[in-house]
Formats: structure tokens, C-alpha cells, sequence
């Protein structure tokens, strides 16, 4: 499948003297995908510094130097999509599997996610990855009321609510518990309006033989060709896909407006969020 | 000043002394200093050590006690009797220590990219990837030269002729340089006539050395003579001083993050003098706290964007982010392993026998034998969080006991070693004090050891604990030349 992407976000500060921010705005090539086009220009800052993370993400710095009034990033391109029920492979980063057994600040387990985690426990990764997903997206209720960026997989695992991030981070507790490599996929969704939104996120964990396989428990579902791949980290800080951070300045809003199409046809959604 | 009879440490571990041999007769690196204490008088020794205060306390040379309310800088105690090691034994110290930092580095190197150590079985998975000290953001990237660890302190213990022990490997940030070379300032304006009578090895070249190490490892694409700076947390740090003097003796800028930026691909600072490119940092600043846009958001001591820099390869840090899994205390035990995975060879330097309280079978081995062993905290540093069980009371390790069943893998154990001992002034007199040693290792283009390092002295009788913040004092290493 052919999709379109603009994932634009704007910061107005007022009186900022310095503003920096990494940007993990580009998917990566793999079996799930083929990116035929994508830029990212950023308005109002440097030139970026580019590099690959430990996670093979590509990364952008782009620093502005004040007084720094409005910042304009937009990632836009078209990528290839191929169905292949969520399995994404050996994808060659550097970084070591068993890393993705470490979990954060914000994938913390408590003693309910460890309890849960062991209930989904069955014979074979595969299948207690999928009681994983089942479970969650059967108790854990989306909510876009509930919880923040700064909600943990312990506190949104209690509330039983939460958003895509939320979701996730339960995933992956609740995988490295059952000492299953987890990580953290940001990334876009195409859909068909309700509830679910077009800038996503959701989990993936590493099968033996298959390699990482994505879950995303918010849909209940492995991606499917709808799924784009953006960043990956340990956890949604380290996969964010704009990272930053600004010195003075009384106020700043952050704008992200996302749209996601399907190329040669003219559905599309675009989601904002401040 | 020096009573035969008098010299004796006071309590029933019989260890080695460093200068007297067990008949009474001076060791041979020790004889001409022997014969220069016989002279001494008490009054001679007092107006010495005067003058010494004084001069430390001109300098400034003052270290913040953690936990005392009172008095938060105070001078640490100078000894004026230097400790004496001869030039073969030298030789031997110089080839371990050179071994190991070369094998630890080759460690760091390998766990952050294909981690054969770890597929070989040599070292748990989890020991390394698991760690508080391990850095996966570190992973896959390829520092200058592939070194890691640019400055080492490695601390050495001696329990006799030949027994000479790697307690820590300290490859983050070690402290304590400027100690060992104003000690020797001291020493050589205090007793120019002693230093007439010894060949000793100078240590006086470390800061030239120090900025030669730093500029070897500047990024690949640096042109020109490279800048160097020194980025310090700031007054309040311990070390602060050690900062400050490191700088002024390479000549270098002291800077605070405050003072640095990011912006178009590279790493400025203000001087008084303008805007200035910076290629290496030697920073002086935990890993948590370099970088708040990539690690503790809270920290204002770091650079936003400092780590991004350094992964694209645009700033050299000194010493790499992510070192610390290489010293941590419980990948200490796997050291020797460690050194024959990557050297082939067996090391030469030992380690101390460490027991894992995280290990079932070892904790309980601990915990039935706490009054014989020395108990640390993996993460703890100083001389803090630790019970020395020949000197522990009954009370302190039911205590101590309560905590590791609690949090097991937070501590490890090792047999009480008897350190040896060296002549240091006392109120009686001269009298043989526990020591230990921490030389200082440069790895750049080259290894490099400097002829020395730092004695710290436990100035208590019979005290066994080294550390300034414990009471220790320090004094300066001779380490002779053939």
C-alpha cells in the first residue's frame, strides 16, 4: 500500500534565547517497508546534524539561536507498505537484544503488571505474546482523559486506561518481565476515522527465528500494511520523534498536525494535538 | 624520631612493612630514607610539617567532607614521609596496570557493539546489559582510537614482597592527580636534599601529558592543533579544585555547561575572548548529568545536545559516556576473565577474591562470615556504605546483615586484606600506617603510566580505611629510577 505522510510540528515560544531538538523523524527501510520519498525540513533553526543512533534510528539535531520565535518541522514523503502480519524481522541496528530486557522509568513493573504478565504466560513466545495483546486491549480501556507523556506503565496498568503510549508501555513491562526482549515503535497509522488517531504507537518484541514482531495493544492487533515505522527506543522518551528542549522564554506551545493517506485516493485523516 | 621498637601498627594482623624487613633492617628502596629518619628530631619534623600546612592551605588544596555540617573543607592530612617504590618493582605495576586498561577497553569496546564476550558464555548477559551502569545508548557507536577510558585510577594494594592487588579500576571520572602532584611540589621545596640523594621518576609532566592524551582523541574530522577543555559541575564539587588546577596546568579553559552550547554541528564555548570551538571535553561530570536533553532532564550542569554532538562524532568526551559499566563492583570479579579474553594472556596484576551477594550460595557464605570480610555497596564510593567486618561491632552487622538480604545485588564482599604499611609521622613518632595506591593511566595514541601516583595513608593506628573522607591522608610516591 501507497501512503502519504506530512507530520508537521510548530513551536511558538516567546522569548526563548536558545531552543535544540532531536528529531527522529525518519522511517527506516525494512521488510514492512520501502520509503520512496521523505524529507524533513525544519524552518527557523541551523543547519541539522545527522547521525544513527544506537537504535539505527536516523537522527536530526537542529538548534535555533535566539531569540527563537516560531520553529517549523515538517517530515513528509510516501512510503511502500507490504503486508507481512506484523513481522519485521533482524532489523541490524547495533543495538544488542538483551538491552530490550532493561526496563525504564516508564515501563517500571509493579507487582499487578508482574502478576498480569504471568498470567499471559504460555507455551512458547509467540503465544504469550499474543496473551499479552489480548489481555490488554481487553482490560485496559483507550482514554484520552486519563493519562499524560509522563504516565507510567504502573499507574495506566491501575487506572486500566490510557492512550496508544500507555498501552505500550504495559506491553513491554510486561513482555521484558517474562524475559521477552520489548521495545518502543512510534510511527504512523492510516484509518478510517473513530477512535484510533494517525500519529501512533505500539510495541515490539523479538520472537526467536522471526525476529521482531510488532503488537499493538491499543488496536488489539500486529500492525498490517497500514502501519508505518518511525523511531524505536526503550521507551517513548527515547523514541520520541521531536525531542527538546529550550533556555528562557515565558511560554511555548507545541502544535502537531499529522496527516496520513492512502496515495491515489483521496481519504485521508489529519489529527492535531497541542 | 624513628624508635625501632616503637615501630609497630599496633594490633595482631601481622602485614608487610614497606621499609623495615622483619629482622628491623631497612628494605633496600627504603635504606637511604631510613638513615635520613634516624637523624631527625621531633622539633625539625613539627616546623616541616608547619610549613607544608601552609603551603596546602595557600594553594587552596581543600576537599568537601559529604555529611559534616561543620567544617566542609578542611585540608586532607599531608604525610612528609614519601612512601619509596623501587624501579623493578615499578616495572611490574606499570605492565599489570598498562594490561588491564588496555583489556578493560577492549571490554567497553566489545559490549558496546558485538558483546562476544557475553556469546562466549565469559560474563552473564544480564551482569552487562542489565546494569545501572551500562549505557545502550552508547551502543554501535566507535570513539577516536576506539578508547573509552582516556584517564584511569587504578587503586593497588600490597599484602607483601610480591603481592600487589587490584582493589577498583576507577575508569569514570578518578579524582586525586593533583594531590600526587602538589605532594610532590611540596616535597621537593620542604627536603631538596633528599631528592639529591634518590633518583626519583617526575611526575610533572602529567598535565603536558594529560593534553597530549586528550588532543590524540580529538574527532577525525578535526583540523589544526585541537582545543581541549575542561567542563567541571562547578564550586560546590568536591574536586572542584582539581578542575581548576588541571585547566591552568594544560593551559586549558575551565568551563561550566552554562558556558557551552550546541549549535551548527559543533561544541562552542564562551571565553573572554569570544565565541571558541571545542574539540575534546574532559568532563568532570557524571554521565546522568552531561546532557539533559538526552539523560536527566532535571540536570542544569550539562549541554543539551552534548551526547547528539558526540555520536555524530563532532566532540570527543573524556572519559566516553557508559565507562562505568567497566568498574562497576560486580563486574569487578570477572576482571581476570576479562584480561585473558582479550590479551590472551593470564594478568598480571590479581584481583582481590570478591564474593556476589546476589549469588544464593556465595550471599549465604557472607552472611555466616561478616566478621571476617569487607562488605561494599556496588554503587557506593568513598568509603561510604561499607562494613569492615574485623572492626565492625555486633550491632553494625546485624545491621548490615538486614541490608543485604534486603537488596542482595546491591553489595558484594571481599576478605579483609592486611595492607601494607608504610612510616608516617605520628604523635608518638614515626610509626608504620596502612596504604594503598592509586597511579594514574593516560590512554591515548599510547598508554601511558606516570612514574607514581597517590598513597593514601590511614593515619589512624591500625585503622585499615584509606579514604579522605574517612580520615586518610595522602603522601607522595617515590618511584625510583635504576
Amino acid at each position: 500500500m501507497r501512503i502519504a505522510i506530512t507530520h508537521t510540528t510548530t513551536y511558538r515560544s516567546t522569548g526563548a534565547s536558545r531552543a535544540i531538538q532531536a528529531l527522529r523523524l525518519t522511517p527506516p527501510a525494512g521488510p514492512s517497508q520501502a520509503v520512496l520519498s521523505w524529507q524533513v525540513r525544519t524552518q527557523g533553526a541551523g543547519a541539522p546534524l545527522r547521525y544513527t543512533d544506537a537504535f539505527g534510528n536516523a537522527v536530526e539535531l537542529v538548534a535555533s539561536q535566539g531569540p527563537v520565535t516560531d520553529v517549523e518541522i515538517v517530515a513528509e514523503g510516501v512510503v511502500e507498505t507490504t503486508e507481512t502480519a506484523g513481522v519485521v524481522g533482524h532489523t541490524g541496528e547495533a543495538m544488542a537484544p538483551a538491552v530490550c530486557l532493561r526496563q525504564t522509568r516508564l515501563t517500571e513493573p509493579d507487582d499487578a503488571i508482574r502478576t498480569f504478565a504471568e498470567s499471559c504466560r504460555r507455551h512458547g513466545i509467540l503465544a504469550s505474546l499474543h496473551a499479552i495483546l489480548d489481555g490488554l486491549h481487553e482490560q485496559v480501556a483507550y482514554d484520552t482523559t486519563a493519562t499524560t507523556s509522563e504516565t507510567t506503565a504502573a499507574a495506566a496498568f491501575a487506572a486500566r486506561r490510557g492512550v496508544c503510549q500507555d498501552h505500550a508501555h504495559i506491553f513491554i513491562a510486561a513482555a521484558r518481565t517474562l524475559g521477552i526482549p520489548a521495545r518502543y515503535v512510534t510511527g504512523y497509522m492510516l484509518t478510517d476515522g473513530g477512535e484510533s488517531v494517525a500519529h501512533h504507537a505500539w510495541a515490539e518484541a523479538l520472537a526467536p527465528d522471526l525476529g521482531w514482531i510488532g503488537f499493538d495493544p491499543a488496536n488489539g492487533q500486529c500492525p498490517t500494511d497500514r502501519y508505518i515505522r518511525l523511531a524505536i527506543g526503550l521507551d517513548a522518551i527515547e523514541a520520541a520523534p521531536v525531542r527538546g528542549m529550550r533556555l528562557g522564554g515565558a511560554s511555548e506551545q507545541m502544535e502537531v498536525v499529522v496527516s496520513v493517506a492512502q496515495q491515489g485516493q483521496s481519504q485521508s485523516q489529519s489529527q492535531k494535538q497541542q | 624520631m624513628l624508635k625501632k621498637q616503637a615501630y609497630s601498627t599496633g594490633n595482631a594482623t601481622v602485614c608487610f612493612d614497606e621499609m623495615l624487613n622483619e629482622d628491623h633492617t631497612p628494605r633496600a628502596p627504603y635504606r637511604t630514607l631510613f638513615d635520613w629518619l634516624l637523624r631527625q628530631t621531633p622539633s625539625g619534623i613539627r616546623a616541616k610539617q608547619a610549613e607544608a600546612d601552609a603551603i596546602f592551605r595557600r594553594l587552596g588544596i581543600t576537599f568537601a567532607v559529604y555529611g559534616s555540617a561543620e567544617s566542609n573543607e578542611r585540608l586532607i592530612p599531608f604525610d612528609l614521609i614519601p612512601r619509596v617504590i623501587a624501579a623493578a618493582e615499578w616495572r611490574f605495576l606499570e605492565r599489570g596496570i598498562e594490561q588491564r586498561v588496555r583489556a578493560l577497553n577492549a571490554f567497553l569496546h566489545d559490549i558496546y557493539h558485538r558483546q562476544e564476550i557475553v556469546r562466549a558464555g565469559r560474563i552473564p548477559s544480564d551482569l552487562v546489559n542489565g546494569n545501572d551502569a551500562f549505557l545502550p545508548q552508547m551502543m554501535g557507536f566507535d570513539p577516536p582510537r576506539g578508547v573509552y577510558s582516556h584517564i584511569i585510577g587504578t587503586d593497588i594494594v600490597r599484602t607483601s614482597e610480591d603481592g600487589f592487588f587490584v582493589l577498583e579500576d576507577n575508569l569514570r571520572t578518578p579524582s586525586g592527580v593533583s594531590y600526587m602532584l602538589e605532594n610532590r611540589e611540596t616535597m621537593m621545596h620542604l627536603f631538596p636534599e633528599m631528592f639529591a640523594a634518590h633518583r626519583v621518576a617526575p611526575v610533572e609532566r602529567y598535565p603536558e601529558l594529560l593534553r597530549q592524551t586528550l588532543q590524540s582523541v580529538a574527532p577525525a574530522g578535526c583540523d589544526g592543533d585541537p582545543t581541549v577543555a575542561v567542563l567541571t559541575p562547578g564550586i560546590y564539587n568536591s574536586a572542584y579544585f582539581e578542575h581548576a588546577f588541571l585547566a591552568d596546568q594544560m593551559g586549558v579553559e575551565l568551563v561550566q555547561g552554562a558556558d557551552l552550547e550546541v549549535a551548527d554541528g559543533a561544541l562552542w564555548m564562551r571565553t573572554i575572548r569570544g565565541r571558541a570551538r571545542v574539540d575534546v571535553l574532559y568532563r568532570r561530570i557524571d554521565d546522568a548529568f552531561i546532557d539533559p536533553l538526552n539523560f536527566r532532564p532535571d540536570s542544569m550542569l550539562g549541554v543539551p545536545g552534548l551526547f547528539d554532538l558526540y555520536r555524530a562524532g563532532r566532540v570527543t568526551l573524556a572519559n566516553a559516556p557508559g565507562t562505568g559499566i567497566a568498574d562497576d563492583k560486580a563486574v569487578y570479579a570477572y576482571v581476570p576473565d576479562i584480561v585473558e579474553f582479550y590479551t590472551g594472556e593470564k594478568p598480571i596484576l590479581k584481583n582481590v577474591a570478591t564474593f556476589r551477594c546476589s549469588n544464593p550460595e556465595e550471599r549465604a557464605h557472607v552472611l555466616t562470615h561478616l566478621e571476617e570480610l569487607v562488605v561494599k555497596e556496588v554503587h557506593g564510593s568513598g568509603g561510604y556504605g561499607m562494613l569492615i567486618g574485623p572492626r565492625s561491632t555486633r550491632q553494625q552487622r546485624i545491621d548490615f546483615a538486614a541490608r543485604i538480604r534486603a537488596n542482595p545485588s546491591n553489595y558484594i564482599a571481599q576478605p579483609t586484606l592486611a595492607l601494607s604499611t608504610c612510616p608516617a609521622f605520628a604523635a608518638g613518632g614515626v610509626g608504620p600506617r596502612h596504604v594503598d595506591l592509586r597511579p594514574f593511566v593516560l590512554v591515548g595514541d599510547r598508554v601511558r603510566v606516570v612514574p607514581g601516583g597517590l598513597t593514601r595513608v590511614a593515619l589512624k593506628r591500625g585503622s585499615l580505611v584509606v579514604n579522605s573522607s574517612q580520615g586518610g591522608g595522602t603522601k607522595d610516591t617515590w618511584v625510583l629510577e635504576d
